[in-house]
């Protein structure tokens, strides 16, 4: 099977998707000439043309409100963001239009549209550009989020969203463009609402979603080496949220540790901890543990950036203090 | 302020003129209607009657095809949505939340939709609409470059002289002419942005001069006569509809009642008010039209009567529609991607 990076993956459905239907086209800053920020879009503008790949002048909130509208018209837009961050421009747009417009037509109009971009920590960035929005999108009504991991889950992903008929979010990981996996040649799709199971354990269920299904993974070899068997669910998607393949994991493992790079409060990890601490009341054998970023704004210096963020160590502490050990 | 103009009616020929003057005053009746109702808490939230500006909405609107033509305006909106020709009955079911209403009671005043009609919103954020606007003219030029459609449609964008100063404005007008999209900007200038007067707000009164700077042709029109807005709408649609250019028109108006119903408008004259009723343009059109032997008194006498039994009797389809069920709660929000899938391009 060929081993592609992340960008490629992505890359590879949104080629797919072009190619398969004419109403799709990206739209974004540098996406086109430039070959995108972090070269997601390489080499579709020759491919498709600058009908359907198109540079945006810096104007988030414009250039997400016309993708709303070529929605509404029935076209397919794929809007990049260069990073979430500036997303927070055109948040009205998501917000009022791309999730509402359904509903406050009765149902008449829908908005079949992709928002894509980097999401989360990255690296020497500071406070502006090194954060996680996953839980202002997750916290929405009328959209759909997916967080993919590796480059099979944002291949199959990515192609679930632009064939979906609801506005979807795809919140990517600056930090793991460039990382390496499995991906088949062809055709296939991963339903968006569906979790994976990314190891099987029986002591512990481990769940993040995004970037940090890595960190978990890598916390789960240096658990084995201590004799604890974690299971690593990869949710994939926070809305809809696969509660069901949380619960089942959570009853076979009896503790569970949530991980989210986003800030402890009102998070997609806070949410998830209290659906199990409520749910899984009588399958618990030890409080659910949650490690998040600390609640502050993310610092320039290193040592301080990677101090506020989950990291290994921290997981493997959550895990042993849920272990009684 | 605004002069009386007279005016030539042979050209328009009188069923567009007979057209014209019904569906202003349909309005008219239909708002005044709306306001009582509201006084006697039928309707409730947010509600902003058109009275006043209604030549703005018929003079656009009937210079469009609305098979291939699409509207988008603010929450001031049941003058557009009867100009795109939704029935009263269901506009006035929605004010009144029912079941029968136009968006099964979940939008309400400020939300005023019709797919069918290509009448989009209805949007309660101050120029929000403008960047969708943008966008449904992209997708009109975007299937024209594809070789979908013989020409491109043209999207009318309606907003208020308060939206202007949004970015969403600039934003829009920049990517609009950028990418040459066939989209006519309409400033409803009724000269208060809630209870700000224009000049309160703007470092400029009149918006053509917005237009220069992204190389968009802006124009001032009279807002008060249909027929100069009818005429000046026209003409941009031809061209928008051959060479994709955006333009931007600032059609002054005024409007008679308060910004919303909560508004008494202590923030004008009542001589300011009277002076512009003064123009009324449903008066103007009727007077020209008579002058012009096109209509009677008692012609206009019975057309008054209808429209307003038309409105009673939208009130009364009102008053005995259902409460939509409590189980609508979770429907109109996401797409089945299997019904999506079918259904293919939503909008006609």
């Amino acid at each position: 099977m060929p081993v592609i990076t992340y960008r490629e993956a992505l890359n590879q459905a949104m080629d797919e998707e072009m190619a398969r239907d004419d109403r799709v086209f990206l739209l974004g800053e540098e996406v086109a000439e430039y070959n995108g920020a972090y070269k997601v879009s390489k080499g579709l503008l020759d491919k498709y043309g600058p009908h359907r790949v198109l540079d945006t002048p810096i104007t988030e909130l414009g250039f997400t409100g016309l993708a709303v509208g070529a929605a509404l018209a029935g076209l397919k837009p794929i809007v990049e963001w260069m990073t979430m961050n500036f997303g927070i421009l055109a948040l009205d747009q998501v917000i009022n239009n791309a999730a509402k417009l359904r509903h406050m037509s009765g149902g008449q109009l829908a908005v079949p549209m992709v928002i894509r971009g980097p999401n989360g920590p990255a690296e020497y960035l500071s406070s502006q550009h090194s954060q996680s929005l996953a839980a202002t999108f997750a916290h929405l009504p009328g959209i759909k989020v997916v967080a993919p991991a590796t480059p099979y889950d944002a291949k199959g992903l990515l192609k679930s969203a632009i064939r979906d008929g609801n506005p979807v979010v795809v919140l990517e990981g600056e930090m793991i463009y460039g990382h390496t996996g499995e991906v088949p040649e062809g055709e296939y799709l991963i339903p968006i609402g569906k979790a994976d199971i990314k190891r099987v354990g029986k002591d512990v269920t481990l769940i993040s979603f995004g970037k940090p299904v890595l960190m978990l993974l890598q916390a789960a070899e240096v658990l084995a080496a201590q004799g604890i068997e974690a299971e690593v669910l990869d949710l994939r998607s926070i809305r809809p949220l696969d509660t069901e393949a949380i619960y089942a994991s959570v009853r076979k493992t009896n503790r569970a540790v949530v991980v989210d790079e986003d800030w402890p409060i009102a998070s997609v990890g806070s949410h998830i901890q209290a659906l199990i601490a409520v749910n899984c009341f009588d399958d618990l054998d030890a409080p659910v543990e949650f490690v998040s970023c600390e609640d502050v704004p993310m610092p320039y210096n290193h040592h301080l950036e990677l101090a506020v963020q989950p990291s290994i160590n921290k997981i493997v502490a959550a895990v042993r203090r849920a272990s009684y050990l | 302020m605004i002069e009386s103009k007279t005016v030539d009616l042979k050209k328009y020929g009188k069923p567009l003129l007979e057209t014209m003057l019904h569906d202003m005053l349909q309005i008219r009746r239909f708002e005044e209607k709306a306001g009582q109702m509201y006084g006697l808490k039928k309707i409730n939230g947010f509600c902003h009657l058109y009275n006043g500006q209604e030549a703005v909405a018929i003079g656009s609107i009937r210079a469009l095809d609305l098979g291939r033509d699409y509207v988008l305006t603010g929450y001031r909106d049941h003058g557009h949505a009867l100009a795109c020709g939704m029935d009263p009955k269901t506009i006035m079911a929605e004010l009144y939340g029912k079941a029968t209403g136009s968006s099964r009671g979940k939008g309400g005043s400020m939300h005023l939709f019709d797919a069918k009609r290509h009448m989009l919103g209805g949007n309660g954020i101050v120029g929000a609409q403008i960047p969708i606007a943008t966008g449904l003219a992209f997708a009109s030029a975007y299937n024209f470059k594809l070789g979908k459609t013989p020409d491109m449609g043209v999207t009318l964008c309606y907003f208020g002289d308060g939206a202007i100063h949004q970015g969403a404005f600039h934003e829009s007008l920049n990517l609009a002419k950028l990418w040459q999209l066939p989209v006519v900007y309409i400033v409803e200038n009724n000269a208060f942005g809630m209870g700000t007067a224009v000049r309160r707000a703007s470092a400029v009164v009149d918006f053509d001069v917005k237009a220069k700077s992204y190389n968009i042709e802006g124009r001032i029109v009279d807002g008060m006569n249909v027929l100069e807005v009818y005429d000046a709408v026209r003409d941009v649609v031809a061209d928008a509809r051959k060479t994709g250019d955006p333009y931007l028109l600032d059609i002054k108006t005024y409007r008679y009642r308060g910004h919303s119903m909560s508004d008494p408008a202590k923030y004008r004259s009542k001589e300011e008010l009277e002076q512009f009723k003064l123009l009324d343009p449903i008066t103007f059109l009727k007077d020209a039209m008579i002058a012009a032997k096109l209509l009677t008194e008692e012609a206009y006498a019975a057309l008054d009567e209808r429209l307003k039994q038309q409105a009673l009797d939208a009130v009364e389809f009102a008053e005995q529609s259902p409460e939509p069920g409590l189980e609508t709660i979770y429907e109109d929000i996401m797409v089945e991607n299997e019904e999506y899938a079918n259904a293919g391009h939503h909008l006609s």
